[in-house]
């Protein structure tokens, strides 16, 4: 593990609870969302992040409040990580008018102005137009902004992909290009979609510095996305980052799992990204049985908190079905 | 009141508006060194440099889909696609997230961009360059959709386009560009508002953009018959102004839709739903439409122009309706 980025014991040793908090949260935030979803408590699609939790808690801490987030549909994590609270991410869930969107959006649009968290696209690859865009707008108005674009490995087969990635490098656009590289888009294996399924390898053929990343290790993703947010911020070029990395769960609620073996997914969970940083840090010294514990019942409280916001949330008035299609004159 | 064209008022409203906000930017195919694919940007680039008036890639989505994040990030910009053809490109951006960004996040972000593109039949460009899609975009709610067919229409309304929160949509049917008449720089207008050009107690004609003047070219042969048209401009697609629609109707009776679009599913298909809806007991006739045929746009003249409406065509069903 890259541990070399918390030189000083205590700043370390709080940096590490944080992340683990956070894998944790989301983990169990997650496992909550499937349980309430078999429940008939939240409807349509549900997608987990079970297992790629590493990767959204490692990237955020590279980027500041000012900082753009554009993400997918599989983004509770990102949504947890950028300081969404749960309570907000889950009542959006349940559909309810005290969620993210008032319930317009659910699972797949969580979207948050007050943290530049730009959603919660489900149309593969059609985040990163919008983050070309944004990346522009605050070049263009000469903020020193940059713009976090995450998308799954599925998303480099689409024409946008490569469109986002030239103009970026063509226009010198400061945005961290963040693959998810989780091996399967749906059902279907990377080695079966792609001709080159070195995916970083693709970036650096539109002139965009990359790099293959540890993306279960949470701490090797931190070191590598503050590298390259560090790069952008420095010299205004984008950057680009394949994090490698396994969902646990079936691709949503509605996937039987089928493409893949009960073994693979068994050998990926030896690698589970909270469990091996809470084995390393308890190795270190850093986390006690106790705190462990202690953590559990604080995140467990959290969740059990945004359970009963939803539960209790108001819906959203039928009357005001049509309300939000167009901006009302006066409150753009 | 100035006298100018069609073109050079689009590129008019566009240098107001930059010269007034740095927000505003225009982006898109050739519409920087080349000067716009039909020159409506030409000399911008100069003024403004490469910054505020972007060359672009042949990227329909990702540019379409940047300006949306431009957008979102606080600049108003205006995007260039070359044809309307080409924007089908970026049905995914348009219609996936300008239309929807508003709504699914709750109304905590709007998109306001303006999208300008060339629509439309008549120059012999054939089946990938000819096309009236301005039904399909009027279809979608979260967009709005104009369609300026007089000189100050495509200055008056450009502008008050970019004033819109939301994203509009701006088709320039291509015969019009060197359309020659006068930019009414006093009062702004309002999208959302449809024109009458023609006064009349008859029968009313309702259309936009590239066949208005074929429908006033109708009106006038009818007027030689003893048949007093009125003609109504629709000017904005969605929302549409039913109101100035069923009053019309209201008063002649009888209604002829002239559409560019193909008849199947077209906007005349929905203006004739709201007249059915709206005026059913005014009405002394069926309502009637003279669209496009049902054929990809040929290239050969007698083809082409078997296939648009015409005017000959415009006053046959205007007659027929009697």
């Amino acid at each position: 593990m890259a541990t070399e980025l918390l030189a000083l014991p205590e700043l370390r040793r709080d940096h590490a609870l944080k992340l683990l908090r956070q894998m944790l949260l989301i983990r169990r935030f997650e496992e909550k969302a499937a349980e309430v979803y078999t429940q008939g408590k939240i409807r349509g699609f549900l997608h987990l992040y079970i297992g790629e939790e590493a990767v959204a808690v490692g990237a955020m801490p590279a980027f500041t409040a000012e900082d753009a987030i554009v993400a997918t549909y599989r983004e509770h994590g990102q949504a947890l990580a950028r300081g969404i609270p749960a309570s907000a991410v889950m009542a959006e869930m349940y559909g309810k008018a005290n969620g993210t969107s008032r319930g317009r959006g659910g699972s797949m649009h969580i979207f948050d102005a007050s943290r530049r968290f730009y959603g919660g696209y489900a149309i593969v690859g059609g985040g990163l137009p919008i983050a070309v865009g944004l990346a522009l707008a605050d070049r263009m108005q000469n903020r020193a902004h940059i713009t976090a674009c995450f998308f799954g490995e599925g998303a480099v087969a689409e024409g946008e992909f490569h469109e986002s990635m030239n103009l970026a490098a063509l226009w010198h656009l400061p945005i961290v290009f963040l693959c998810e590289n989780n091996r399967y888009a749906m059902g279907t294996a990377l080695m079966r979609s792609e001709s080159q399924t070195d995916l970083h390898l693709k970036a650096q053929s539109y002139n965009i510095a990359s790099q293959a990343v540890d993306g279960m290790d949470v701490l090797a993703v931190e070191s590598a996305v503050r590298e390259a947010a560090d790069g952008v911020r420095r010299d205004g070029e984008p950057r680009f980052l394949e994090l490698r990395t396994y969902r646990f769960r079936a691709h949503s609620m509605a996937d039987p799992d089928l493409y893949r073996t009960k073994a693979e997914v068994e050998e990926w969970k030896h690698r589970c990204p909270v469990e091996n940083f809470a084995a390393m840090l308890r190795g270190e010294g850093l986390l006690s049985d106790a705190q462990r514990r202690e953590m559990e019942a604080d995140v467990g409280a959290e969740i059990a908190q945004a359970v009963a916001v939803a539960e209790a949330g108001p819906w959203e008035r039928v009357e005001d079905l049509t309300r939000d299609v167009y901006t009302p004159a006066g409150a753009s | 009141m100035s006298k100018t064209t069609y073109r050079e008022a689009l590129r008019g409203a566009m240098r107001d508006a930059m010269r007034a906000d740095p927000r505003v930017f225009l982006m898109g195919e050739d519409v920087g060194r080349y000067g716009g694919a039909f020159a409506v940007s030409l000399g911008l680039l100069a003024e403004f440099g490469p910054e505020r008036i972007r060359d672009t890639p042949l990227s329909e989505s990702t540019f379409v889909g940047a300006g949306i994040g431009a957008a979102l990030g606080g600049m108003r910009p205006i995007v260039e696609v070359m044809t309307i053809n080409f924007s089908l490109l970026a049905l995914d951006q348009i219609v996936n997230n300008a239309a929807t960004i508003r709504h699914m996040s709750g109304g905590q972000f709007s998109v306001p961009m303006v999208v300008r593109m060339a629509s439309g039949g008549g120059r012999g460009m054939a089946a990938q360059h000819s096309h009236s899609f301005e039904g399909w975009y009027a279809h979608v709610p979260g967009i709005k959709s104009i369609a300026p067919a007089t000189v100050a229409d495509a200055r008056g309304l450009l502008l008050a386009a970019l004033e819109e929160p939301d994203p509009v949509f701006v088709f320039e049917h291509a015969l019009l560009y060197p359309l020659e008449g006068e930019t009414d720089d006093g009062v702004p207008m309002r999208i959302g508002q449809a024109a009458i050009r023609r006064s009349g107690h008859d029968v009313t004609l309702i259309t936009y953009g590239g066949t208005l003047g074929k429908t006033l070219q109708a009106a006038q042969t009818l007027a030689e018959e003893n048949i007093d048209a009125e003609v109504i401009d629709l000017r904005t697609l969605r929302p549409l102004d039913t109101t100035t629609i069923l009053e019309s109707v209201g008063r002649t009776h009888r209604a002829v839709i002239i559409d560019e679009g193909w008849r199947t599913g077209s906007l005349a298909a929905e203006v004739s739903a709201e007249i059915m809806e709206g005026a059913f007991d005014s009405l002394d006739a069926p309502v009637a439409r003279v669209c496009s045929a049902e054929v990809p746009i040929p290239y050969a003249k007698h083809l082409e122009d078997a296939a648009l409406p015409q005017a000959a065509t415009i006053v046959d069903v205007a007659r027929a309706l009697f």
